[in-house]
């Protein structure tokens, strides 16, 4: 095997020379009129774990789905590996993809499930029955082989689903919604038993999910799509930190978005008013832009801080008054309302146990953040 | 349900099964007797079985009735379940809402045209077969009876297999696809087995719906191919024999076996699960 598409650093993307191990070209899939994905370009590398995130409806599934094979795309090519997939029906794409039904036979036991799709390729039946075993292994569901799916829980199910479709050790795996049927303890339990099959399969994931904290905290890198475009690629912490668009800033975690007018823009530095906060806010880095023009600074909740005493500096400070406070163990999260009516959600951890001094119902409190913390979004 | 059953539920109950049994009783019951005369107790015996035993005609339209119900029966099955898969599945096509219509006519058209219309058509056929063909005229007999029957079957089968269709998850099928298992094989692998038992639902169906036709099978069937029915209607007629009540008991039995003891499979086959 050649040594192409192959990891050589941990973020392939960032090295120019390193080839894409899928690359979608202008991809569009119309269903009717309406335009499920709209023009979506893409290069995933061999090893990653890319993560499609958007709401219900935005095309992810259908992007998926053409990777599959199981929709055909109304223009633009995909490449797997450098195969133009264009005329390759599903039955023959090196692709396998978990549904998010799980789409288990209901008529076959967990070890004939799996084994399925090994008997279609006419491999012998004893190395059948060893793979099987191994994947079996993997996923811990050794002592259910003999079930049929009605007998096993949705957990269970979950397993076997993705066990069928790593068993055949496809180059490309899909799954929709992989999670989205568990409930909360187990999903964290998956999510990192997912990453483990990940990393000591090498096989490359495609998930698709509309849950954010799932995106974060499987992918190497995550596209958040809305309205059948891709709007944002990069790694979670890119996503979350730097999101390009007010739609990607909300969609990923909660953010206070400040509407404002630029004053001042210097290659180090921006100044601008908000009339929303009725307050200067000033971030330490340009964004080359005429004076005048309208932008939003986002700033997450967990950056700001909220005191009863005024902060020493003066820029990136607001008041108001505690409307709202929600105790969540770890973590305070304060509804604040500014002089002007508008709401900031401030979240600060809970570093002390007592309960004496905290901030607490029409406390008035200066919030305030440092000037590296917001980011300036154009749309 | 709250302690036993109230004085006003019981009765409705034993007077709903009365209303229900007391014919079929009566007529187990008349099987038994030594007369000829099926309206007037005379003693226990078998006799009435012993002479159904030997009464060749009766039981060659037993015979013809399970050829024509089972073979019907069949290929109904294998046409509905055509039907059915054309009509779930390719939504689209041009005049699908006629072939709908067409499909499902036979449910609703009285027999008596059904029937009528078959002869009319077989009396065609035949004359056809003997211009064009030169074939002797074959009339009508086992094989334009079993046409018949499964021209009405079909439809039945088509219903229920489309039922069985609709409720039919469609990924199932696109992970076969995925797992590289081609068109033809998804279809044998994994949809004719999930929809099997309702296929097996609408053979049953045809099954009994061809052994207990009379008005088709009078228009469409021959000499020397009787259906018991038929057989039965024609004797009644004459006046009913024992020997009918005999071959009715014996049916009903067989039915009862067969219903009784499907219950208990799938009440244990529930178990299992």
């Amino acid at each position: 095997m050649s040594e192409k598409g192959k990891p050589g650093s941990p973020e392939p993307w960032r090295d120019k020379s390193s080839k894409p191990y899928i690359r979608i070209e202008h991809l569009v899939k119309k269903f009717g009129e309406f335009t499920a994905v709209n023009d979506v370009s893409l290069s995933i590398y061999k090893g990653e774990l890319f993560s499609l995130l958007g709401g219900s409806g935005c095309g992810k599934t259908t992007l998926l789905r053409m990777l599959a094979g199981l929709e055909i795309p109304t223009s633009g090519k995909i490449f797997i590996d450098d195969v133009d997939m264009a005329t390759v029906p599903p039955y023959e794409r090196p692709t396998n993809m978990m549904f998010q039904s799980y789409a288990l036979f209901p008529h076959m036991t967990v070890e004939k499930n799996i084994a399925f799709g090994l008997k279609q390729d006419g491999i012998a039946r004893s190395l059948i029955a060893e793979r099987v075993s191994d994947i079996l292994d993997l996923v811990q569901m050794k002592p259910y082989a003999k079930r049929k799916p009605h007998q096993l829980s949705g957990g269970q199910r979950q397993r076997v689903a993705l066990a069928r479709a790593l068993v055949k050790r496809p180059k490309l795996l899909l799954l929709d919604e992989p999670l989205g049927a568990l409930d909360k303890r187990l999903r964290e339990q998956t999510q990192f038993e997912l990453m483990n099959i990940q990393e000591k399969l090498g096989i490359t994931f495609v998930v698709v999910t509309h849950d954010q904290e799932e995106a974060m905290t499987l992918s190497t890198r995550i596209g958040v799509m809305n309205a059948g475009q891709i709007v944002q690629i990069g790694t979670p912490q890119e996503i979350y930190e730097f999101p390009g668009t007010r739609m990607v800033a909300n969609f990923i975690g909660s953010v206070n978005i400040f509407a404002g007018r630029v004053i001042e823009d210097e290659p180090d530095y921006v100044l601008l008013h908000s009339d929303e906060a009725n307050a200067d806010l000033y971030i330490s880095h340009g964004i080359a832009c005429a004076p005048g023009a309208e932008v939003w600074v986002a700033v997450r909740p967990e950056k700001i801080v909220a005191s009863r005493t005024a902060p020493a500096e003066t820029r990136n400070q607001l008041k108001g008054i505690i409307k709202e406070v929600a105790y969540m163990g770890n973590l305070s999260v304060y509804l604040v309302k500014l002089e002007t009516g508008k709401i900031v959600k401030v979240t600060m951890p809970n570093q002390v146990r007592s309960s004496e001094n905290r901030l607490t119902w029409d406390d008035h409190v200066y919030l305030s953040w440092l000037s590296t913390s917001g980011v300036v979004l154009h749309s | 349900m709250k302690r036993g059953l109230s004085l006003f539920v019981l009765i409705c109950m034993i007077l709903g099964f009365i209303f229900l049994y007391a014919p079929i009783i009566v007529l187990i019951i008349f099987s038994f007797n030594k007369s000829k005369l099926v309206t007037v107790w005379q003693e226990f015996s078998f006799d009435a079985y012993v002479n159904l035993v030997n009464n060749k005609q009766i039981l060659d339209a037993v015979w013809v009735s399970l050829k024509v119900a089972s073979l019907s029966a069949t290929l109904a099955a294998i046409l509905g379940t055509i039907c059915g898969y054309v009509l779930t599945r390719f939504t689209k096509f041009r005049g699908r809402f006629l072939f709908l219509g067409l499909v499902s006519a036979p449910l609703v058209m009285p027999e008596v045209i059904t029937g009528l219309a078959m002869l009319l058509m077989f009396i065609q056929l035949d004359g056809l077969l003997q211009n064009i063909f030169g074939i002797e005229p074959v009339g009508r007999g086992l094989v334009t009876l079993i046409i018949a029957h499964t021209t009405f079957a079909t439809a039945y089968v088509a219903v229920v297999v489309q039922s069985r269709l609709a409720g039919f998850d469609r990924s199932l099928e696109e992970a076969a696809a995925d797992l590289g298992a081609r068109p033809f094989k998804v279809f044998f692998l994994i949809t004719l087995p999930i929809i099997a038992p309702g296929i097996i639902a609408g053979w049953l169906l045809a099954f009994t719906l061809s052994l207990d036709d009379v008005v088709i099978s009078d228009f469409t069937s021959g000499p020397g191919a009787s259906t018991l029915p038929l057989v039965i209607f024609s004797k009644v007629r004459l006046g009913i024999s024992p020997e009918i009540n005999a071959l009715a008991t014996i049916l009903i039995l067989i039915v009862s076996v067969g219903i009784i003891s499907a219950n208990i499979i799938g009440r244990q086959r529930e178990k299992k699960n």
